[in-house]
């Protein structure tokens, strides 16, 4: 039955059914993933979040939820210029990370 | 003297000759077909050139024969490897010449492939079956006297390598460690058999040199041979285009393991960062080791000072470039967004409007330092200068990142469009704040008509026309040099002039090309931030030898690294001309 309108679908992530096996190998090889506290530094002074919706705390969040699909897409942004490492105040090697996540 | 041509002794000898030549024939064979097509052309055209012809027979009696480059080094470390190097070559040599002016073979019944087969190792165990004159004798004696004193030397330094002014040496395995003991062994062992006649000894002489050749190719004493063909492809202007292939091949077989580039690379700062130099990464990658060779390439900070210092001039930060480019991605960049960036910048645009001369580029790492870029906005209008942002509000990446990470096509697509962006705007000077970004324009950019500058090159520009008024005050500087722009570039008076118009300027411990890395470079992927610190550390240290006032530096890579490190304030050259304006 159409009623002209929808409810929008559930952006409800079920933790027990997503496959994490992305995030936990790019946890293993870089330990220090475990030590960002979210605070948006890197996103902040992104080049290429100047211009589009590239976010490195974002693409960390989405593969924390297993959605790798749109992670992968969102990494395609970066210039790897480094800035979100030097300002990152826990020291992550976030260029790192992001290079890891391409291979 | 013996009256005979032949004895089984020499047997070992020709038969480890043997396989060395074979060996190295097939390689150099291999080495050349490896080459790209335009290469190998332009490798063989070299070869005629009367310039590049004449180079080469300059450097290899410079460095294969003389090796100039480890005497400028250290003197007695040079000895050393002259010794035996140059002697070896020159009882050889004497070994020739005295088979072809003494004759021993006349009136003996030796014809066709015999004869020739003589000729083979009548040079090397010559005393064996014939008689020398004096003069022949006291040189042969000499130059094994000489080699002799070499290993003897070598011997030291493996016990104390500090006595040839060496820190860290090379940690070898058992391949390396077993042919250096045979090459020790051999000339005491000839200088026995010479003088005693004992057969034993001509065998164990034999012998020796059986195994140092038949080892050679698998060991670091490969560089002997190769080093000739390396010359030769380094003039010739040759890329290391794959890291195992052809040129770059050609290179890790004439890397000798000295360890030079140990005590150079900033990474020295331990044991452990120390096995991150090149010299292991060219043993690594040699060795087919490829994990941990590409685990070295995506360590190395880039800064270019093993290549500056390796007495064989061997390019191994291109072969570790080389190496992070055969790296498989599986994500590809996608920087199309690029396009709308402009058009809409042009539309909002000051870049096309009015067009000034000057051109500023802050670049990414300025952008994360604001204070030069104010400093540099400054000084541009205390001096008059019509100018212009290119990136005032974020600009896009150099490039220069990218590529080191090996993303060559990627990074082009950003050298693209800032190439658009500078063309449009008329400009034909561009300033950079930045030696990454001063690296990249100058290496990847085709820039017909704009002259690049870097800002310590425009600011002493401006004080030196007169445009630019300062007043000098009593204050001690020490200035680092960016490894982008002094050891890449050679970019080092212009930044000290324009220093002394505004300060004394003190001299760090390590200058010039010789200047230690900050710990921040971009080249490096894998250090950690404790790693990186204790780098900054090491190179603040340096810095602060006589106890400057200030340290001032001319990348905001390097002033942010030692911000977090160095005891006294740190500036960025573009500072000063603020501060002391008069």
């Amino acid at each position: 039955m159409d009623f002209g309108f929808c409810l929008s679908p559930s952006s409800h992530v079920k933790m027990d059914d997503i496959d994490l096996t992305t995030f936990n190998r790019l946890k293993d090889a870089n330990p220090d993933i475990n030590t960002c506290i979210a605070c948006g530094s890197c996103t902040a002074t992104c080049t290429a979040g100047n211009f589009t919706e590239m976010s490195f705390r974002r693409i960390l969040l989405m593969l924390q939820r297993g959605k790798e699909e749109e992670a992968k897409k969102m990494i395609q942004r970066c210039m790897l210029c480094g800035k979100c490492t030097l300002v990152c105040p826990r020291g992550i090697n976030i260029r790192k990370i992001l290079l890891d996540i391409t291979r | 003297m013996n009256s005979q041509i032949f004895h089984p002794f020499v047997l070992p000898f020709v038969l480890g000759m043997a396989f060395v030549l074979t060996y190295c024939f097939v390689g150099l064979f291999k080495v050349i077909l490896q080459l790209p097509k335009d290469d190998r052309r332009q490798f063989l055209r070299s070869l005629v050139t009367p310039k590049t012809a004449w180079a080469n027979i300059r450097d290899l009696f410079g460095d294969c024969l003389f090796h100039v480059k480890i005497w400028k080094r250290n003197p007695l470390l040079g000895y050393m490897h002259s010794a035996i190097a140059f002697g070896w070559f020159m009882i050889i040599v004497i070994g020739h010449v005295m088979l072809f002016t003494l004759k021993p073979l006349e009136g003996v019944e030796v014809e066709g492939f015999a004869r020739t087969f003589t000729n083979f190792y009548y040079p090397i165990f010559f005393k064996y079956f014939a008689e020398e004159t004096p003069v022949f004798a006291f040189l042969m004696d000499f130059f094994l006297l000489m080699i002799i004193s070499g290993i003897l030397i070598a011997v030291a330094k493996k016990i104390h390598s500090k006595i040839v002014g060496v820190k860290r040496v090379t940690k070898f395995g058992f391949a390396d460690n077993m042919i250096r003991f045979a090459l020790w062994t051999i000339f005491p062992f000839r200088l026995i058999a010479e003088k005693t006649n004992i057969m034993a000894f001509w065998w164990l002489y034999s012998f020796d040199l059986l195994i140092f050749m038949f080892m050679l190719p698998f060991t670091r004493y490969m560089h002997i041979p190769t080093e000739a063909l390396f010359i030769l492809m380094r003039h010739a202007g040759l890329n290391a285009r794959e890291p195992r292939k052809g040129y770059a091949l050609a290179q890790l077989y004439s890397c000798p393991s000295c360890g030079l580039c140990i005590d150079a690379c900033p990474m020295s700062v331990n044991d452990k960062m120390s096995g991150n130099t090149s010299a292991y990464f060219m043993k690594k990658l040699r060795n087919k080791d490829s994990e941990e060779a590409k685990r070295i390439a995506e360590t190395c900070l880039m800064c270019g000072k093993c290549v500056m210092i390796c007495p064989v001039s061997i390019e191994s930060c291109d072969i570790k470039f080389s190496q992070r480019a055969a790296v498989p991605y599986e994500i590809h960049s996608d920087h199309s967004y690029l396009d709308v960036i402009s058009t809409e910048a042009e539309r909002s645009g000051e870049i096309s409007s009015t067009k000034p001369k000057t051109l500023y580029f802050a670049g990414c790492m300025t952008q994360l330092t604001p204070k030069i870029m104010r400093a540099m906005q400054q000084i541009m209008e205390s001096a008059g200068e019509e100018y212009d942002f290119l990136d005032k509000d974020g600009g896009i990446c150099c490039g220069r990142p990218m590529l080191l990470s090996g993303k060559v096509a990627e990074a082009q697509a950003m050298i693209a469009k800032n190439t658009e962006l500078i063309k449009k705007s008329g400009a034909t000077k561009l300033v950079l704040s930045c030696p990454i970004c001063y690296k990249v324009f100058k290496d990847e950019y085709h820039l017909e008509g704009v002259e690049i500058q870097h800002h310590t090159q425009y600011i002493n520009e401006l004080v030196k026309n007169g445009k630019l008024k300062v007043k000098k005050a009593d204050v001690n500087y020490v200035y680092h040099d960016p490894c982008e722009l002094g050891r890449a570039y050679g970019v080092y008076d212009e930044p000290r002039e324009a220093i002394e118009n505004v300060g004394n300027l003190l001299k760090a411990k390590s200058e010039k090309e010789l200047s230690i890395c900050c710990g921040g470079s971009l080249g490096s992927f894998n250090l950690t931030q404790k790693e990186r610190d204790e780098i900054t550390s090491n190179s603040v240290a340096d810095l602060m030898f006589n106890n400057p006032d200030e340290i001032v530096t001319a990348c905001p890579l390097c002033l942010k690294t030692f911000a977090r490190k160095s005891p006294v304030p740190v500036k960025d050259i573009a500072e000063l001309f603020v501060v002391h304006q008069a």
